[in-house]
């Protein structure tokens, strides 16, 4: 957005930086790859310093001192409380229902929370075939609550996605109910532009807080549903200098250490 | 009874043409050195079998040794696609591909469930997801004491496993540890292990009782290969060469360009290579 060009920070780092305020310290996160591993660390190196940030490669409790550019990188175990085989992870940590926010990326989203990370296109016969699912599909439905966080796009919000890949609210309503899921589903999604809360009843994401320097016509031009508004619609707080440097400082270091290769492997 | 062995003779033994074979790794410890291995013996018709195919199965499937995937996460970790196993998918290119595709908890547990001797794995998994529709081999149960819904996936039992370690010792004994993903119980799955090594020492005598250690009558086969995980790591001795699976994305967007490079990079190789692609990437003791 250009209209965010004036107002000393991006619209990445405002979402980012949204995204980290809706974790507290008492939270057990299972952070998804990609954009949310920067608000997840953002969150810990601010205001919540004793969440606890849990990678699907089996480690709890870490705290990475640079963002890793896999969900396995070697500074997830040095700066773990303890890393678990992956079956364990999935099997007592995620089914036993000891993880309180799922923290998702998405390729394709809809307005009920379901997300396509598999294919564009038919399945048999894709036109862009993903990475597929890995853990969401069970971190969606295991998680307490489940958070989300994307970039907005004609392409990437759409009225209906190609996969089903992680259910989210379904068709709406009671949706998850009918299917014997008993945990929230997403209850927040966090883009470039806006914060979206799901209506109490239908489920459809709803915007409840516009970022700085946003207006609805953006909102709608960059999402492929009609949007719905809140009655009352808020202005997302700007980051504070502390956020920002602390998420700036982040990108530079992880930067530093992914184009340096050797950098990466700390000792044990 | 682990043999000690080289990596050519290693794969030479243990892996057949239309064989069952996973090489494990999550995202720490990959068999890099035993896959190239594996496309420099020419092996065809090869089920291949792994949570997160990376480089190492988008150069198989590149080159010609697969007839079928199983996998739950098809993606370069942290980069984007896989561009060979998208062209193999998508094209048909160098040959079809089948695919039989899950989610992690799915393959996670039917990795425990093959190690534990089951038929099947249950969980609860797949809930709302689509993937239960278009894969098969994904069935619901209903659980005979509270009758919930819960999902039922064949247990995997490859018919050889691959995988990087940090040690072993003289007995052939071998020590896993840091990330250590699904790689025990798929040792623990297959009719046959071989485990490529950082190192052999004396003996595991001082080690904590409680670290991961597959004892030497699980293993068929120990090549030792400094370096073998290249470009993935292994937690103190080298770190992750980042940069490498960024290049890779330019390396295998282009047909040509890939045939170059694996022709270069592992036709024309060896085990004994993989040393010198970690000299820059040491950690320090």
């Amino acid at each position: 957005m250009s209209a965010n060009q004036n107002l000393g920070f991006t619209p990445d780092e405002m979402m980012t930086i949204a995204a980290s305020r809706a974790l507290k310290s008492d939270d057990v996160c299972f952070v998804g790859i990609g954009a949310p591993s920067a608000a997840c660390n953002v969150a810990r190196l601010t205001h919540a310093p004793d969440i606890t940030l849990i990678y699907e490669s089996g480690t709890i409790g870490t705290a990475p001192d640079v963002l890793p550019l896999s969900i396995g990188d070697g500074e997830l175990s040095d700066t773990a409380l303890t890393t678990v085989a992956v079956p364990e992870m999935f099997r007592y940590w995620l089914q036993g229902g000891r993880v309180s926010i799922g923290f998702l990326g998405a390729a394709q989203l809809d307005k009920f929370g379901n997300i396509n990370t598999t294919v564009i296109g038919d399945y048999a016969h894709p036109k862009t075939r993903l990475p597929g699912g890995g853990g969401a599909p069970e971190i969606a439905t295991s998680s307490g609550e489940v958070y989300i966080t994307m970039k907005q796009s004609l392409r990437g919000m759409v009225d209906r996605i190609d996969f089903y890949t992680s259910f989210g609210h379904g068709d709406g309503g009671d949706h998850r109910k009918r299917l014997g899921i008993d945990t929230k589903g997403p209850t927040l999604l966090i883009t470039d532009l806006a914060v979206w809360r799901p209506d109490p009843q239908t489920k459809e994401f709803t915007v409840t807080s516009l970022h700085p320097g946003v207006s609805r016509e953006d909102v709608q031009k960059n999402c492929g549903w009609k949007v719905r508004f809140a009655d009352t619609l808020e202005t997302t707080t700007e980051p504070t200098a502390l956020e920002l440097k602390t998420l700036r400082d982040l990108q530079a270091r992880t930067k530093a250490a992914h184009e340096g290769g050797a950098k990466s492997g700390k000792a044990a | 009874m682990a043999k000690f062995q080289s990596l050519t003779e290693a794969v030479a033994q243990n892996l057949s043409d239309g064989d069952r074979a996973s090489f494990e790794g999550f995202t720490h410890l990959i068999p890099t050195a035993a896959a190239h291995e594996a496309i420099r013996q020419g092996r065809k018709g090869l089920t291949l079998i792994r949570m997160t195919p990376d480089l190492i199965y988008d150069q198989m499937i590149g080159m010609g040794l697969a007839t079928k995937l199983i996998f739950s996460y098809a993606g370069n970790p942290g980069v984007g696609l896989l561009r060979r196993v998208r062209d193999a998918v998508e094209n048909g290119w160098p040959h079809a591909l089948e695919i039989e595709e899950h989610s992690h908890a799915a393959m996670a547990n039917a990795y425990e469930a093959g190690a534990a001797g089951l038929p099947c794995a249950v969980f609860r998994g797949y809930r709302g997801a689509e993937l239960a529709k278009v894969n098969p081999n994904i069935k619901f149960i209903e659980c005979p004491f509270t009758g919930e819904p819960l999902a039922a996936v064949p247990a995997i039992r490859p018919d050889v496993t691959f995988i990087h370690a940090q040690k072993a010792d003289r007995k052939g004994n071998v020590l896993i540890e840091g990330i250590v993903g699904v790689q025990k119980e798929a040792v623990l799955a297959a009719k046959r292990a071989v485990i490529t090594v950082e190192e052999v020492v004396d003996s595991f005598d001082d080690l904590h009782p409680n670290l991961t250690v597959l004892p030497h009558w699980t293993i068929a086969s120990i090549a030792v290969v400094p370096g073998g995980a290249h470009p993935s790591y292994a937690s103190g001795y080298y770190g992750r060469d980042n940069a490498s699976y960024l290049a890779w994305d330019e390396i295998a967007a282009d047909r040509d360009r890939f045939l170059e490079w694996m022709d270069r990079n592992v036709i024309k190789s060896t085990p004994a290579e993989f040393a010198s692609r970690v000299t820059g990437l040491r950690v320090a003791a």
